[in-house]
C-alpha cells in the first residue's frame, strides 16, 4: 500500500468519532427506535403534503395535466420549474443557490425580523446548513500553536460541531452552559472561556446553538443582547445555528433571531458586529434531511468575503437542486385563502401538537425515574436528560474502556431496542 | 474588524475563474433582454456548463417517474403509473428510513442501492469483482473527489502535498485541490494527438516539480474533460504502471463513461487494472468517481455521485468512512438517480419501449451533434478542433491573430476570455475561455458543451461562424 496511516492528513486522523457512530454501528436488529438523530421522518412523522406536491410535479411535469392536484400546488410547481435552466431540476444551479430562491429566503427573514430587510446578495444555498458552517470555519482557520484559530462552543453541543472543528483544523473553546437554569448561556461562563484560551490559541467567533440542540434552550432578548455585546467588545464572529426557530413551544417564550436583537440594539452594535445565521430543511415542521439543503445569511461581512463564500461553494459546483425548491416551499408556504392553505396549517398544527405533548411527557416520565433529571424544554426537537449512574455500572463500563453512558446507551440498545444519542 | 483581514491562506488559493466576470456580463445581458434592450440575438445561449438539461435534453420519463412516486407515494394509489414504476418506488422507499426521502440514510448510502451499484460495476467490468463496503454515494462526485482528497492533501506538512491533475483540466477538481492548501502538478496532454495521454508527460511534469512538493497522487479524468479523450487500454495500463512506479494514488474520475461517441470504448480503470493481475492489481490505490449527472440521464442538480476505492489499507478507509459520517448522507433522491441508471428498465419491462426510444433518440442527437460540431469548426479559419470520443465537450483551438492578442492584453484580459467576451456581447452565446483551464502557453482554445439539442447546436454554429468571420476581419 502507497497510502499507509502515515500518508493520512494529520487534521483527518484527528477527527473525534462521535459516539453516535460508535452506537449505530451496533444496531443489531431491525424494530429498533431509533431517535439518536434528528430525523422526524425516520420515526414516522409525515412530510408536508404542499411540499412533496410540489416537488413530486416538478420531477414528473406531465402531472400538471393529468392529476387532481390543488390548483396552488401546479401554480407554484410551473414557476418554480421556470427558475430551473432548462425547466428542470436536473440543471445545475449558481453556486450560491437558485437567485428566486435566494430572494424567498430573504423576503422569509424580513417578515420574520418585523421588517429587518435582508438582501439576497448575502443569502448563500448550500447542501444542509453545516456545509455552510464549514465554510464559514474554514474561512476563519488558520495560525498554529498560539496563533490557531479557535472558536468558542457550547457544553454540550451539537455532535456535529466537533468533528467539523477537527476537520477545519480549528480548536474549540468550550463554554458551559448552565443545566440548573435550563440550559441557559451564562455571561461569565463565556469570559471564563476566553479568559482561560487566550494565552493558548486565537479566538476568532462564538458559535452558538438558538433553539439549543441538544438541549432545548431558547434564549430570551436580554441573553443575546449579551452575546452581542461580548462579541462586540471582543471582537468576534457570531456563528448561530438557528435550524430549530420554528419549533419554539415553552410557555411564554418566543423566538428572537440575533439577527433581530443586533439591529434593534442601535447603530453601534448593528454597523458592526458580524453575525452569520444558519437555518435548513431539517428543521422541526418539513424535516427534509434526506433533501440536503440549508443557507445562510451573512450580516456585516465584507463583499469581498462573501466572493470568497461563492467560490469555497463551487467546489460542490451546487446544492441539489430539489433541496432547493424545498427551501422555497417551507419559507413561502400557502397562505390563508389558498387551495392548500387548510391542509398545510392543520399538518405544521398537528406536527407542533405532537411536539408540545411529546416534551410534556417524556420530561414527566423521565423526571419520575429514579436517577433521571431533566431540565423542561422550550424548543428544538430533543431532550437531554441527566442521569445518575450507580457505581457498579460505571463499574462495568471503565472495565470494557467505555464511557459510563456509552455503557448505558448501548445496554438500552441491546435490550430494548431504543437508540439514543450521546454527546 | 473584518474577517477577510485574515483569511485561512488555502482558502485565498482558490482563484476565481475568468469564466466569474463572463458569467456576471451574461447575467446582465439577460437582465436587458428582459428589459426589451435591443441586441443582434433574442436570447443568449449558455454552453458553458455540462449540464444536458440546460441544453434542453429532455429528462427520461421512467427515472421521472420514480422519483415523483417515491416523492408522493400516493400518486401511486390510481395505477396511472406503469407497474415497473410502481414496484421499483415501493423497493426503494422501503430501503428508506421511515418510508421517506426525507430522513437521512446510513453513511454510506442505503444498502441496497449501495449493493445493486456493486452489482452494476461488476456487470460493466466483465465480472471483476466489487465489494459495496468499498462504494460510497455521496452529493456529486465532486464532493466524494473532495473528501478523498481531503484525505491524502496535509496542509501542515513540511512539503506541500502535490496531486498531478491533466492540463487542460475541468477547474472544479484543481480548485478543491488549492482549496485544501494541497498543489496541483500539471501534466501536458499532447494536443497534436487527440489529447492523448502521454506518459513522458507524467514524467516531465514529476521533474518539473522537482523538491518543490510531496506528490501523492494522480487525478485522471476518461473520457475527458474538457477534452473530449477517451483513453486506449495501453494508455491506461502505462498510467497504471507509473502510479505504482511513483508510488502515486490513483484517482479516476470516470463520469462520462455513459458519453462515447465513435468507435472507441469505455474501459474502467478498475478494469484494466485487474486484468493487469498481481502485483499492481494487488497493490495500486485507486479511487473512481462515476455520477447520475451526465450520461442519458443527465441529472445534474440531485447530486448523485459515487466512488468506489480500490486496494485501500483498511486503516485509511476507517477515515474515509470518518469523514463521510460527518456529512450526513448523501441526498436520497440523488442515491435513488443511481440506482436508476445502473439498473434501467430491461426488455420486456412496460417501461423498457419509451425508455429504450428516449435514449437512442439522445444518442442519435449527440452523435449528430459530434459531427457537425467537428465539420463546422474545423472550416472556420483559424480553428483546429480533433473529434470529440467521448464526454460532454467540444474544446476548440482558436489561432488568434496577433493584433487580438495586443487588443486583449491592452484592456488586461487573456486573449481568449477577450474572445469569449466579445462572442457572448456580439452573439449571444457563452462558452467557457481555455485560460481557466489551463493550456500551453501562447494556445488559445474555448469550451462548449455538445449535450444539447440539435437546433441549439445548429444556432450556436451559426452564431459562431457569422461572428468569427467578422471577427477575422477586424483583427486582420
Amino acid at each position: 500500500m502507497t497510502t499507509s496511516l502515515d500518508f493520512v492528513n494529520p487534521r483527518v486522523r484527528a477527527i473525534r468519532v462521535s459516539e453516535q457512530t460508535l452506537l449505530e454501528s451496533l444496531k443489531p436488529f431491525k424494530g429498533v427506535i431509533d431517535v439518536s438523530s434528528g430525523d422526524p421522518h425516520r420515526t414516522g412523522m409525515k412530510p408536508i403534503s404542499f411540499v412533496r406536491q410540489v416537488l413530486a410535479v416538478c420531477l414528473y411535469p406531465h402531472l400538471l395535466q393529468d392529476n387532481p392536484f390543488p390548483p396552488d400546488v401546479k401554480l407554484r410547481a410551473q414557476r418554480l420549474l421556470q427558475i430551473c435552466e432548462g425547466g428542470s431540476l436536473g440543471s445545475y444551479t449558481a453556486s450560491s443557490g437558485l437567485h428566486h430562491v435566494r430572494q424567498t429566503i430573504a423576503d422569509f427573514i424580513t417578515k420574520r425580523d418585523a421588517g429587518i430587510s435582508a438582501n439576497p446578495k448575502n443569502v448563500f444555498i448550500s447542501s444542509g446548513a453545516q456545509r455552510a458552517l464549514m465554510v464559514v470555519v474554514k474561512l476563519l482557520s488558520g495560525g498554529e500553536g498560539l496563533t490557531k484559530t479557535g472558536i468558542l462552543a457550547p457544553q454540550p453541543c451539537p455532535h456535529t460541531l466537533p468533528p467539523l472543528l477537527d476537520e477545519a483544523g480549528v480548536l474549540a473553546v468550550p463554554y458551559r452552559l448552565m443545566e440548573d437554569r435550563g440550559w441557559a448561556l451564562d455571561l461569565n461562563q463565556l469570559r471564563q472561556a476566553l479568559e482561560s484560551y487566550r494565552g493558548r490559541c486565537n479566538p476568532r467567533a462564538i458559535y452558538i446553538s438558538n433553539p439549543g440542540n441538544p438541549t432545548g434552550h431558547v434564549q430570551d432578548r436580554k441573553s443575546i443582547q449579551e452575546v452581542v455585546q461580548l462579541a462586540a467588545a471582543e471582537k468576534l464572529l457570531l456563528l448561530v445555528d438557528e435550524v430549530y426557530q420554528d419549533s419554539v413551544y415553552g410557555q411564554n417564550t418566543e423566538f428572537l433571531s440575533y439577527k433581530r436583537v443586533l439591529f434593534e440594539m442601535g447603530r453601534e452594535f448593528s454597523e458592526t458586529v458580524e453575525l452569520v445565521s444558519f437555518h435548513s430543511l431539517s428543521c422541526a415542521s418539513v424535516a427534509e434531511c434526506g433533501l440536503r439543503a440549508g443557507y445562510m445569511e451573512a450580516v456585516n461581512m465584507d463583499p469581498d468575503v462573501l466572493k470568497v463564500f461563492d467560490t469555497m461553494l463551487c467546489t460542490d459546483i451546487s446544492a441539489p437542486t430539489t433541496g432547493q425548491l424545498a427551501l422555497d416551499l417551507m419559507l413561502n408556504p400557502p397562505e390563508p385563502g389558498d387551495p392548500s392553505y387548510d391542509t398545510h396549517a392543520q399538518e405544521l398544527l398537528l406536527t407542533r401538537t405532537v411536539l408540545t405533548r411529546n416534551a410534556e411527557r417524556a420530561l414527566e416520565v423521565l423526571n419520575d425515574l429514579p436517577g433521571f433529571s431533566c431540565q423542561p424544554a422550550m424548543g428544538g426537537i430533543y431532550l437531554y436528560p441527566r442521569v445518575q449512574l450507580p457505581a457498579e455500572i460505571r463499574e462495568q463500563a471503565e472495565m470494557l474502556g467505555l464511557e459510563a453512558d456509552v455503557f448505558y446507551c448501548q445496554k438500552l440498545l441491546e435490550e430494548e431496542g431504543l437508540l439514543l444519542g450521546k454527546r | 474588524m473584518s474577517v477577510l483581514q485574515e483569511i485561512s491562506s488555502n482558502v485565498k488559493n482558490m482563484k476565481q475563474l475568468e469564466y466569474s466576470d463572463l458569467a456576471r456580463r451574461m447575467t446582465q445581458i439577460k437582465e436587458d433582454l428582459r428589459q426589451g434592450v435591443e441586441k443582434p440575438f433574442k436570447e443568449v445561449i449558455d454552453v458553458s456548463w455540462g449540464d444536458p438539461h440546460r441544453g434542453g435534453m429532455k429528462p427520461l420519463t421512467f427515472v421521472r417517474q420514480v422519483l415523483a412516486a417515491c416523492v408522493y407515494p400516493q400518486l401511486m394509489n390510481d395505477n396511472k403509473l406503469p407497474v415497473d414504476v410502481r414496484q421499483r418506488a415501493q423497493k426503494l422507499l422501503d430501503g428508506c428510513a421511515g418510508r421517506s426521502v426525507g430522513s437521512y440514510s446510513a453513511t454510506q448510502g442505503i444498502p441496497e442501492i449501495v449493493q445493486r451499484v456493486s452489482e452494476f460495476i461488476s456487470r460493466r467490468d466483465g465480472g471483476v469483482p466489487s465489494n459495496p463496503e468499498n462504494i460510497f454515494l455521496c452529493c456529486g462526485s465532486q464532493w466524494a473527489l473532495s473528501r478523498i482528497l481531503n484525505v491524502l492533501v496535509n496542509a501542515e506538512a513540511a512539503f506541500t502535498t502535490g496531486v498531478l491533475a491533466p492540463a487542460p483540466c475541468y477547474r472544479t477538481t484543481t480548485l478543491s485541490i488549492e482549496g485544501l492548501g494541497g498543489v496541483v502538478i500539471p501534466y501536458y496532454l499532447s494536443e497534436e494527438q487527440g489529447w492523448e495521454l502521454q506518459v513522458e508527460e507524467l514524467q516531465q511534469a514529476l521533474e518539473s516539480a522537482g523538491g518543490a512538493c510531496n506528490p501523492i497522487a494522480l487525478y485522471v479524468i476518461n473520457p475527458g474533460n474538457p477534452t473530449g479523450h477517451v483513453q486506449s487500454r495501453k494508455s491506461m495500463q502505462e498510467v497504471i504502471r507509473f502510479a505504482s512506479e511513483k508510488r502515486l494514488f490513483l484517482l479516476a474520475d470516470e463520469v462520462y463513461q455513459g458519453c462515447i461517441y465513435g468507435e472507441k470504448e469505455f474501459v474502467s480503470y478498475k478494469r484494466v487494472l485487474a486484468e493487469m493481475g498481481p502485483p499492481l492489481s494487488d497493490t495500486v490505490e485507486l479511487a473512481s468517481f462515476h455520477s447520475a449527472s451526465k450520461g442519458f440521464m443527465g441529472e445534474c442538480g440531485l447530486r448523485g455521485g459515487y466512488v468506489e476505492l480500490v486496494n485501500l489499507d483498511p486503516a485509511v478507509k476507517k477515515y474515509i468512512y470518518t469523514l463521510f459520517t460527518a456529512d450526513s448522507s448523501a441526498p436520497l433522491l440523488g442515491q435513488i438517480a443511481l440506482d436508476l441508471m445502473t439498473n434501467p428498465p430491461l426488455p420486456g419491462d412496460p417501461s423498457y419501449f419509451q425508455f429504450d426510444q428516449e435514449t437512442q433518440h439522445i444518442k442519435s442527437t449527440v452523435d449528430k451533434n459530434v459531427k457537425k460540431a467537428f465539420e463546422v469548426v474545423n472550416s472556420l479559419q483559424g480553428f483546429s478542433c480533433p473529434a470529440v470520443e467521448g464526454g460532454a465537450f467540444a474544446f476548440p483551438r482558436i489561432h488568434l491573430p496577433a493584433k487580438a492578442i495586443q487588443k486583449a492584453k491592452e484592456v488586461g484580459m487573456q486573449p481568449d476570455t477577450f474572445y469569449c467576451l466579445k462572442l457572448l456581447e456580439e452573439a449571444g452565446v457563452l462558452v467557457s475561455p481555455g485560460s481557466d483551464f489551463g493550456q500551453k502557453e501562447g494556445t488559445f482554445h474555448f469550451r462548449f458543451c455538445i449535450l444539447i439539442l440539435h437546433d441549439v447546436l445548429e444556432e450556436l454554429l451559426r452564431r459562431l461562424t457569422l461572428f468569427h468571420t467578422q471577427f477575422m476581419k477586424d483583427f486582420s
